[in-house]
């Protein structure tokens, strides 16, 4: 947890957050309106269910009881883009499947990250033949790509923290 | 007087067509089903396929005959060991070759476990779909002691590649023997758990018993396998009435149930794990019986030397190379082999042409053949029900599409 607690008497002349702390109550928590939104954010990456294949049911393991993805705050895999923050695609996206990823990808919400998960989503794997897409990445912006056949659920589990360490490094607009 | 007036009320609405999926949390994969309803009352039902289709057919006819092992494993995802025999058989039976005792025990544990990984994802997905998400996990927490299982002895977690024609990729050892013995020793106790949780749950049987129901002559007339055909009361195994592997060898029986709806086939699937269990623990005891004697076949033009006598040995490396560079050849001729994966009778035909691929492989993949009778089975039931009928039969659809 990297939010400071600030008691008022030790806030020193800096600029910004502590003419806020000098005000507070004893023990309030201070910070930017942004790194609190971000916090929350990157601890809340609900994933939209994009399970197409075999990396499906490694996608599945990630988030049953050995691998507990809710330790990261992702566990709630939602069938409704509109509910979700992250579209891990999970397995071969073939080309008649491309119009439906893209369709989701633009029914959800602002902001939104995508996780390539496993070779074929990243760039087609094993089949490079007419009916599957050589990445997903050609309909899609892709955040992270994790390698693999599928990926172990510790690489997906490493995606995600990766995906957290990108949130927090994004500027947030308020207003805008 | 008032159901008259209903009657009429619902004769002016149409009918409606909704659609599901091919991005649905149900359906198993990418499955669309085009369904029309009266009411809640499904008229009729059609699947659309081809979301999965990754040309896997086409592929053996351009990888050598071990180069196509790896794509047997990403068919029906949930049960690569059995793919990867049922192919790796085909191919030895278009060779001519039989197997060593030791492989065929080692072969027959991997199927069978392979089968209750398959079989604890039904049940379990088939559960959660239904609002009972312990059994999910409690199924997942033993299947990924199957795969770490699958992960000592190949080096992947399910996408093996483990089988090869005249044998294994890997010798069995006493280490993986006693993992083996400790996940089955271990086993039992979630199993009652599940059949406690789920056999006399009311919620559960109310969405399952009368559900999907389909007769024993439709069962047979649509081709079903597995444990779609054994739930509508036809006692058919391949395992027991065409007997491959070491399965004549073991002391088991055949898992059926009369009733053909959603309980029945979610019984026999119950039962089945029991029984692959004690498949799983005989077989155990006779590799552990076998364990000083040879796995692979002695036939240095179809299996890999050992990769220390290649470092060594001149013939070796030259056997090495040529089954790395160009592959064994196989004999001109039409083999269909059939095995019982966990969906059913997954079969391979094989057209060779005397060259070191295959002129043409068909697969008579078990899933695509049972999800043919789903509009048979959903027509009628309530649109709720389609779940409950989809996750019995339990389709894949890597190896719908293939």
């Amino acid at each position: 947890m990297d939010i400071v607690v600030d008691a008022p008497g030790k806030a020193e002349d800096k600029a910004g957050t502590d003419v806020l702390a000098l005000q507070a109550p004893e023990n309030a928590l201070t910070k930017t309106l942004s790194e609190a939104i971000s916090y929350c954010r990157r601890n809340s990456i609900w994933p939209v269910m994009m399970g197409l294949s075999c990396c499906a049911i490694e996608m599945m393991g990630t988030a049953a009881s050995r691998y507990d993805l809710s330790r990261f705050g992702s566990e709630v895999f939602r069938p409704s883009p509109r509910q979700a923050d992250l579209m891990i695609v999970a397995g071969t996206v073939t080309k008649k499947m491309a119009p439906v990823v893209r369709r989701i990808y633009d029914q959800m919400t602002e902001p939104k990250w995508v996780i390539a998960m496993g070779a074929c989503s990243s760039c087609g794997g094993m089949y490079n033949v007419y009916s599957v897409l050589q990445g997903v990445d050609e309909v899609i912006p892709v955040d992270i790509y994790v390698p693999g056949c599928p990926p172990r659920p510790e690489a997906l589990i490493y995606a995600i923290m990766q995906l957290q360490k990108k949130i927090r490094q994004e500027p947030i607009y308020l207003f805008n | 007087m008032a159901t008259r007036v209903v009657e009429q009320n619902y004769s002016n609405i149409e009918s409606m067509t909704l659609n599901m999926g091919p991005q649905h949390p149900s359906t198993h994969g990418v499955l669309r089903i085009i369904l029309e309803l009266d009411g809640e009352t499904v008229t009729k039902c059609t699947p659309v396929l081809g979301y999965l289709h990754r040309a896997k057919e086409k592929h053996a006819e351009f990888k050598t005959y071990h180069q196509f092992i790896p794509y047997t494993d990403r068919m029906d995802y949930l049960s690569p060991m059995s793919n990867n025999t049922a192919y790796v058989m085909t191919v030895e039976k278009a060779l001519g070759i039989g197997i060593t005792d030791r492989c065929r025990y080692l072969r027959t544990l991997l199927c069978e476990l392979a089968r209750m990984s398959s079989h604890l994802l039904a049940v379990g997905t088939g559960a959660l779909e239904l609002g009972a998400m312990t059994v999910f996990m409690w199924g997942f927490t033993q299947r990924e002691k199957i795969y770490d299982i699958f992960e000592f002895i190949s080096g992947a977690r399910f996408t093996v590649s483990y089988m090869r024609a005249g044998g294994v990729a890997r010798e069995d050892y006493p280490e993986w023997r006693r993992r083996v013995r400790e996940f089955l020793d271990g086993y039992m106790r979630t199993q009652e758990e599940m059949e406690a949780m789920l056999n006399e749950n009311e919620i559960f049987l109310q969405r399952m018993i009368g559900v999907g129901r389909i007769s024993a002559e439709d069962a047979i007339n649509f081709g079903l396998g597995g444990p779609s055909l054994r739930g509508s009361g036809i006692d058919w195994d391949i395992r027991r009435d065409t007997p491959y592997l070491a399965y004549e060898e073991a002391d088991w029986e055949v898992a059926y149930e009369t009733e053909g709806d959603c309980y029945a086939r979610f019984l026999v699937r119950m039962r089945e794990l029991r029984e692959s269990w004690r498949i799983c623990c005989q077989m155990l005891d006779l590799l552990a019986k076998h364990s000083g004697e040879r796995m692979n076949i002695d036939n240095p033009k179809i299996v890999f030397p050992p990769k220390d006598n290649v470092k060594k040995s001149m013939e070796d490396l030259i056997h090495h190379f040529l089954l790395a560079s160009e592959g064994f050849k196989v004999p001109p001729g039409e083999v269909y082999h059939a095995i019982e994966a966990p969906k059913g009778e997954l079969g391979f035909y094989l057209v060779a042409d005397g060259g070191p691929r295959a002129y043409r492989l068909g697969v008579r993949s078990p899933s695509f053949i049972n999800l043919g009778a789903l509009e048979h089975m959903c027509v009628g039931e309530l649109l709720a029900d389609v779940v409950a009928i989809i996750a019995s039969l339990d389709p894949v659809m890597g190896e719908v599409d293939r």
